[in-house]
C-alpha cells in the first residue's frame, strides 16, 4: 500500500520540533514498529521535498504488546507501535508524534521517568507479606500487567508531569499491593493515594478506554478505593 | 565498596535486591527501564522442586533433568546449587505477592519440556511480568531508601580493565549523551545476544549484544556461543518470531505434520515417555526431520484443540489472546502453524560457580552469563537461573569486593553499531547457524563475515563483527552433535568434546568443565 507518513520530528530536548512527511511503500499487515525499523534501514531515504530522512529515533523491545516502550500518538491516539497494522490507516495516512504529556528526548522518545518516579513517591511496595486471597489473585494479575506505557496519562485530563495527581498508571500497579495488605498492618501507602490519587481523579474513565493491555483500569480504581478509602480489605 | 549491575531485568533486580538486603548499595543501569526489560516477556514458567504435586519430585531429580537436558556440558556443581536454592526463590516470590495459584500442598505446578515432573510454577503464560511487577516493586522501597540508585536510560559505553582486572565502566546517558564513570566492581546482567539475529528471534530489541562484544574487545572470555536455542514452536510475526509458549504443550498441545494427507502426531510416536515435552533441541531437530521427508508436508501444526475450556480460561487465557490478536487463529479451535526460531543464548560471558568472569572483580548473571544451562536450557531454568544467578553474583561481590581508586572520568563518545551493519550480520549468521550445521557452510559464513570488515565504520561495528565471528568459531570448533549444536558432518556426541568451547581476544580452545565435588 502507499502510505504518506508524517512524523513530528526534534532533534534533541531542546530543538524546535518540525514535521517531514514520507511517502513509502508498505505493508498492510505490517505494523507501526516493522514500518519505523524500515524506513531506518532504507537505503538513502528522502522526505517529500527531497531531503535525506536519517534515523528516526523511537524506542522498541518487545514488539509484541508486552513492554510499553514504543507507546506513541499514531494519528492523534496514544497507542503502542507494535500493536498498530498499517491496514488500519484507511485513507493511506499515518501521522506519528511524541507522546505530549512528557519532555521530548528525541523524535518519538519522550522522558516517562516520573511515572517511576510518582510510584516511588506513592510508596508502591510491600512492607509485609502479601496476603494472599482468591479474591485478589485475579486482581493481582490483571493490576500486575500494567506496562507503564504512559498510554492512559496521555488521555487524563486531570494528570499533568509536574503535577501533584498519579493517575492510572499509578493507581493500577498501586491496587496489587493494596489488594494484598492486611488490616492490622497499614502502610502509608493508602494515605499517599487519598492524597494522590483520590482526590485528584475526576472519573472520566478516558484511562479504561485506552488501555493498550486491555487492563479492567476501572475495576483497579474501585478496588484501590475500598482499601485505601474505606479500608475495606480483602480477606 | 561501590558497586555497579548492568541490566535491570530479573538477574540484574535479584542482585541489586540481595546487595540492598544486606545493607550495600549499589548502581543499577539499564538501557531501558526494568519494566521494558526481555523478563517481562517470559510466559509458561519458574522451576523449582516444590514437590506439591503428588509426584514425590526433588532436588536431585532437577538436577538430573537439568544436566540431561544440557547434555553434561553444565558445571554440575553450579547446578546443583542453582536446584538447591529454587524452591526458596519461588516462595520468596509468593511473599512477594506474585499471585500463583495452590492448592493444599502449596503452588500449583506444570509439565515443561525435558523434566519428568510437573516442577514450573506460573501465573498463566504470563509469569515474566508477574515476578518482575512484584521485584521492580520491592527494589523500588530500596531506591527510596538510597541504597539503590537507578540509571534507566544508560547504556554501557567502556569497561574498564587494567591487568585483567576491572576497575569501574562508564556508561552514556542515552537521553544526554553525557557520561558517566563509575569506579568498583562490577555485575553484568545484560541478557542475551538477541542483537546477533535481529528480526530472528523471540526475544528483545534492546539486547545488542554490545556488552559480550565490548567483553570480548577486553579479553574477557565468553563460552559455548555456538549453543544457540532454537525453540520448537514460534511463528514469524511483524518484525520477529512470536514464541507459543511451551506451556501449551504442557497443557496438552500436540504437534503433527500431515503425512501421507494423514495428521502424524511424530513427537508422540518416537518418544512415548515425554512425548511433545522432549527438550527442545530434540523436538526443533524433529521438526527439520519430518520436514525435510518426501511424504510429509513441509508444515508442522501445534494442535491445542484438545486443551480443556478450563485449562484455557485459568491457565492459558493470555496465550490465546496474543495468538488470536497476532494471527487471527482461536488456537482453541483450529491448529497453529509452527516453525523453530532462536530464543535462548546458552552460551555468553564465561562464569564459574560463582559467577566471577575470568576477569577479577567483574561478574554475570542471567541469560548474557554461559551458565548452567549446557548445550541446550530447559524451559523454566531461565528465570531460575536469572534470579539464582544475580543473587549468587551479589553474594559473591559482598565477600570479594575490595575498595577501588576512583578512576579519571572518560569523555568517549558512546557509538553503537548502524542498523544496516547489524542487519548485515544477522543475515549472515542467520543464514549458517541454523539447527543443523556443517564445516563448509561454517566456512562459508566466516569468509561472508570476514568481507564485512572493510564496511565497519566504527569501533562499535568492529566489535559485534568480532563477536559473529567468534561465535562461528566456536561452532567449528565442536566437532560433535550436542544439544542445540547439531553438525551433520559430525552427527554424533563425542565423549572427548565434554568441555567448554572457550574463546578470549585471540584464541578458541576448549576447556574442562569443573569435576563434580561432595
Ligand atoms: C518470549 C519469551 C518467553 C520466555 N519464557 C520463559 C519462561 O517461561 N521461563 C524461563 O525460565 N525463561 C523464559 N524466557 C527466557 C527468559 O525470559 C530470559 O532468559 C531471562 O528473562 C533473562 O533475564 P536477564 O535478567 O538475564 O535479562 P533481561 O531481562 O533481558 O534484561 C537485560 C537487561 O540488560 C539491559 N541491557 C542490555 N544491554 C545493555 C547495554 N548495552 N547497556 C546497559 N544495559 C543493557 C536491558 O536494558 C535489561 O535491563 C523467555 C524468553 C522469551 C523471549
Ligand atoms: S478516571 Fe479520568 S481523571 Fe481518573 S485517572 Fe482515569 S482519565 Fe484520569
Ligand atoms: S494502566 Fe494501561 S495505559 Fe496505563 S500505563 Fe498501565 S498499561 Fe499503560
Ligand atoms: S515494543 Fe514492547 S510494547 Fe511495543
Amino acid at each position: 500500500m502507499k502510505l504518506l507518513i508524517e512524523i513530528l520530528r526534534q532533534a534533541d530536548a531542546v530543538s524546535a520540533p518540525y514535521r517531514q512527511t514520507i511517502a513509502f511503500e508498505a505493508q498492510p499487515e505490517d505494523t507501526v514498529a516493522t514500518l519505523l525499523t524500515e524506513l531506518n534501514t532504507a537505503d538513502g531515504l528522502c522526505d517529500t521535498n527531497g531531503k535525506p530522512v536519517g534515523t528516526i529515533h523511537w524506542q522498541c523491545s518487545c514488539l509484541q504488546k508486552k513492554c510499553g516502550s514504543c507507546a506513541m500518538r499514531i494519528n492523534g491516539v496514544p497507542r503502542l507501535a507494535c500493536d498498530v497494522k498499517l491496514g488500519e490507516c484507511k485513507n493511506g495516512k499515518l501521522l506519528l508524534e511524541p507522546l505530549r504529556k512528557f519532555p521530548t528526548v528525541r523524535d518519538l522518545i519522550v522522558d516517562r521517568s516520573v511515572m517511576m518516579e510518582n510510584l516511588k513517591a506513592i510508596h508502591n511496595w510491600l512492607e509485609q507479606h502479601a496476603h494472599h486471597s482468591q479474591k485478589a489473585a485475579d486482581l493481582s494479575y490483571d493490576a500486575s500487567r500494567c506496562l507503564q506505557c504512559g498510554c492512559c496519562l496521555e488521555v487524563c485530563p486531570n494528570f499533568c508531569a509536574d503535577g501533584s495527581f498519579y493517575g492510572a498508571a499509578a493507581f493500577v500497579p498501586v491496587s496489587r499491593v493494596l489488594s494484598q495488605l492486611t488490616k492490622d498492618k497499614p502502610q502509608e501507602l493508602s494515605a499517599l493515594y487519598k492524597k494522590n490519587i483520590y482526590g485528584g481523579c475526576s472519573k472520566s474513565l478516558s484511562c479504561h478506554a485506552i488501555c493498550p493491555a486491555e487492563i479492567d483500569v476501572e475495576q483497579k480504581l474501585a478496588n484501590s478505593n475500598a482499601v485505601a478509602v474505606w479500608k475495606r480489605y480483602f480477606k | 565498596m561501590s558497586i555497579m549491575i548492568i541490566g535491570a531485568g530479573l538477574a540484574g533486580l535479584s542482585a541489586a535486591l540481595t546487595l540492598a538486603e544486606q545493607g550495600t548499595a549499589c548502581t543499577l543501569v539499564s538501557a531501558q527501564a526494568s519494566e521494558r526489560a526481555q523478563s517481562v516477556m517470559a510466559e509458561g514458567g519458574i522451576n523449582a522442586a516444590l514437590n506439591t504435586m503428588g509426584e514425590d519430585d526433588s532436588v536431585a531429580n532437577h538436577v538430573a533433568d537439568t544436566m540431561r537436558g544440557g547434555v553434561f556440558l553444565a558445571d554440575p556443581n553450579a547446578v546443583r546449587g542453582l536446584c538447591a536454592g529454587a524452591p526458596a526463590i519461588v516462595e520468596k516470590f509468593y511473599a512477594l505477592g506474585v499471585p500463583f495459584s495452590t492448592n493444599q500442598n502449596g503452588i500449583i505446578q506444570r509439565n515443561f519440556g525435558g523434566q519428568k515432573k510437573k516442577r514450573t510454577a506460573f501465573v498463566k503464560s504470563s509469569t515474566g511480568k508477574m515476578l518482575m511487577t512484584a521485584l521492580i516493586d520491592e527494589v523500588r522501597k530500596y531506591e527510596v531508601r538510597g541504597l539503590v540508585k537507578r540509571l534507566p536510560h544508560h547504556r554501557l559505553n567502556t569497561l574498564h580493565i587494567e591487568n585483567n582486572t576491572c576497575r569501574g565502566v562508564t556508561v552514556t546517558d542515552t537521553f544526554s549523551g553525557q557520561n558517566i564513570t563509575l569506579s568498583g566492581s562490577v555485575i553484568l546482567a545484560c541478557g542475551g545476544m538477541s542483537g546477533l539475529f535481529e528480526g530472528l528471534t523471540t526475544g528483545t530489541t534492546q539486547n545488542t549484544a554490545e556488552v559480550a562484544a565490548l567483553c570480548l574487545e577486553q579479553g574477557v572470555e565468553l563460552a559455548n556461543l555456538e549453543m544457540i536455542q532454537y525453540h520448537p514452536t514460534t511463528i514469524g510475526i511483524s518484525g520477529k518470531r512470536l514464541l507459543i509458549t511451551e506451556a501449551a504443550r504442557g497443557e496438552g498441545g500436540r504437534l503433527f505434520v500431515n503425512r501421507s494427507g494423514k495428521p502424524w502426531y511424530f513427537m508422540e510416536e518416537k518418544y512415548p515417555e515425554l512425548k511433545n515435552l522432549m527438550p527442545r533441541d530434540v523436538v526443533s531437530a524433529e521438526m527439520v526431520a519430518v520436514t525435510a521427508r518426501d511424504d510429509c508436508e513441509k508444515q508442522v501444526w501445534l494442535d491445542m484443540t484438545g486443551i480443556k475450556k478450563k485449562v484455557w480460561q485459568s491457565r492459558l487465557s493470555d496465550l490465546r489472546a496474543q495468538v488470536m490478536h497476532y494471527l487471527a487463529i482461536d488456537p482453541q479451535r483450529q491448529p497453529v502453524p509452527v516453525s523453530p526460531g532462536i530464543h535462548y543464548f546458552m552460551g555468553g560471558i564465561r562464569t564459574d560457580a560463582a559467577h566471577r568472569t575470568s576477569c577479577k572483580n567483574l561478574y554475570a548473571a542471567g541469560e548474557c552469563a554461559c551458565q548452567y544451562h549446557g548445550a541446550n536450557r530447559l524451559g523454566g531454568n531461565s528465570l531460575l537461573g536469572a534470579v539464582y544467578g544475580g543473587k549468587t553474583a551479589a553474594q559473591t561481590v559482598l565477600q570479594e569486593a575490595q575498595p577501588i581508586d576512583p578512576i579519571a572520568p572518560c569523555a568517549d563518545i558512546y557509538r553503537e553499531a548502524s542498523p544496516r551493519f547489524r542487519a548485515a550480520v544477522s543475515n549472515i549468521l542467520g543464514r549458517y547457524l541454523k539447527i543443523l550445521r556443517c564445516e563448509s557452510e561454517l566456512l562459508q559464513a566466516q569468509s561472508e563475515l570476514n568481507a564485512l570488515e572493510p564496511s565497519a565504520q566504527n569501533a562499535a561495528e568492529a566489535r559485534l563483527l568480532r563477536l559473529a565471528q567468534a561465535t562461528v568459531q566456536c561452532a567449528l570448533l565442536r566437532r560433535e552433535s550436542r544439544g542445540a549444536h547439531r553438525r551433520t558432518d559430525y552427527p554424533d556426541t563425542d565423549p572427548a568434546c565434554q568441555k567448554q568451547t572457550v574463546v578470549n581476544r585471540t584464541n578458541v580452545f576448549y576447556r574442562d568443565i569443573p569435576k563434580e565435588t561432595e
